[in-house]
């Protein structure tokens, strides 16, 4: 598994619950080292460890954990970078949810080894659509219900997200869009600020 | 960004974000060239100069603002013309100049991946420059750590072995010290080696007072050191620094209300005996000196005894 996800489910962790969260976390997990390196390959194992790690140490269902890495991943301010980038997606809720299906390469054309899920979209009519999640890791479906829920915060539109099970080794995930300017949602400058 | 021409060069059309960018009143109507400058190919100031130049590449400026633009022209049936333009290589500082959105390009313009493209490659090399730092931090620390004695924190053998022939390098003269103590057997077999370790450790801490910062110290055996005394070439202030050495080893080291008594015999060399100098066989003279002063009842320092006056030469 690519650092950079390793380091993302680290600075998850760390953030929401603190240094000595982590720190247990890692120790429990057995990682042998403080911290993951974004720009390094790790065996996918570690991840695996350090995920059930947390859910134990939190008491809490796996389900929930990565879900609310998903959130997390879009809304937290260390991580702005990150929800530009995904905010390229598009000038709608909509937009960005038809520019999934490229998030493998728009990820790719950053760093050419990073493993993404790959993702595919059908649209059911009225608002409804599946997306398909191919299984990067077990929960990856509700990872991204969390982070879609948080694009949906950020564009300011209404969405109901449920994970609908496994299919074929994809996770799926339900989307119903029930207005896509609920609410003003968070400004977006294309140029980076300050920079 | 499109702008359409009559025969005459007045502006007919314009895309809706270059129309943005001029700001003010609409430049409909108005003489092209009043409104926007042909930097390059230089000479167009007439509709005549920009027709020779249909298809080829032009260098656009619009008059009394910053913004550049590069785009070529072809002509119309009519007669006119149509311009192309593009931001260029400038598209990041004129999205942040006149706060462009998405909206303000088109659907199949690549401009909005550039965007992206360029945030991503800031990314990733802020992780890379936080990678290298870190790394060049770990690289300091284990080199550090290689070249560093853990008992008494003094320099190693190894580093020993990187400085001596680095200050030969120099080609500046300087002084080395073999120093051996005396009676720290007895202190290990009589008091263990909790107090052996005590020992080794004061002694650093002399040493280390006793010389001066730019000296190298470093414990290369079990209660074996060599300093190196950089610019240091004059036998007799050597000798005194041996001297001070010496005398501060000889006070008794207390190891939980035990005195220790050691003491020290030295061994002294100087690079401008040799020519050129060469670090075994100055490490080698040294210790021959060392054991002159063993042998002379301990507790003193030597000179490696010279025969003659002649350099000795490699």
């Amino acid at each position: 598994m690519h650092g950079l996800i390793n380091r993302s489910i680290q600075c998850f962790l760390r953030d929401t619950y603190g240094n000595a969260g982590w720190s247990a976390i890692s120790a429990a997990a057995g990682l042998g080292f403080d911290n993951f390196e974004p720009l390094l390959i790790y065996d996918t194992a570690l991840t695996e460890r350090v995920i059930a790690a947390a859910a134990g140490y939190l008491q809490r269902p796996r389900e929930t954990v990565l879900e609310d890495l998903g959130t997390y991943l879009v809304s937290h301010p260390n991580l702005e970078g990150l929800r530009r980038l995904l905010r390229f997606g598009g000038v709608s809720f909509l937009d960005f949810l038809n520019s999934m299906e490229d998030l493998p390469e728009h990820g790719r054309l950053g760093l050419p080894d990073l493993e993404v899920p790959e993702f595919a979209l059908t649209d059911l009519g009225e608002g409804r659509f599946l997306l398909h999640v191919s299984q990067l890791i077990d929960g990856v479906g509700h990872v991204t219900v969390g982070l879609l829920r948080a694009m949906a915060d950020d564009y300011g539109a209404l969405v109901v997200l449920d994970h609908v099970g496994v299919e074929d080794g994809r996770e799926v995930v339900s989307v119903h869009l029930l207005d896509h300017a609920y609410a003003e949602g968070r400004r977006f400058e294309l140029a980076m600020p300050g920079g | 960004m499109h702008i359409g021409l009559t025969a005459a060069g007045k502006i007919t059309s314009m895309g809706p974000t270059l129309a943005k960018l001029i700001e003010g009143p609409s430049p409909i109507g108005a003489a092209f060239l009043k409104v926007f400058a042909v930097r390059r190919p230089a000479g167009i100031t007439s509709m005549e100069d920009l027709r020779a130049r249909a298809g080829v590449r032009l260098h656009v400026d619009l008059r009394g603002k910053g913004d550049t633009f590069r785009g070529l022209a072809v002509p119309t049936g009519d007669g006119g013309m149509l311009l192309n333009l593009s931001f260029g290589i400038r598209l990041i500082d004129a999205v942040r100049q006149h706060a462009l959105t998405d909206a303000d390009f088109a659907a199949t313009d690549m401009a909005v991946e550039m965007l992206y493209l360029v945030e991503v490659k800031q990314a990733v090399m802020t992780e890379l420059r936080r990678l290298n730092l870190r790394l060049q931090g770990a690289k300091a620390t284990a080199e550090e750590q290689a070249l560093t004695d853990t008992l008494t924190g003094l320099r190693n053998r190894r580093a020993l072995d990187v400085s001596l022939p680095a200050l030969i390098a120099q080609g500046l003269p300087f002084g080395l010290m073999h120093i051996d103590l005396d009676y720290f057997k007895q202190v290990n077999d009589t008091l263990g080696h909790a107090a052996g370790d005590l020992v080794l450790r004061e002694v650093a801490k002399a040493l280390v007072i006793e010389t001066r910062t730019s000296d190298i110290v470093a414990r290369v055996g079990g209660d074996e050191f060599v300093v190196l005394l950089p610019g240091l070439s004059d036998p007799k202030r050597l000798t005194q620094i041996a001297r001070r050495i010496i005398e501060r080893l000889t006070q008794p080291i207390d190891f939980e209300g035990t005195p220790c008594q050691i003491s020290a015999s030295i061994g002294l060399t100087i690079s401008t005996l040799y020519d050129p100098p060469d670090a075994e066989r100055m490490l080698g003279d040294a210790d021959a000196a060392l054991y002159a002063s063993k042998r002379a009842g301990r507790g003193q320092a030597q000179f490696y005894a010279v025969s003659g006056d002649d350099l000795l030469s490699a």
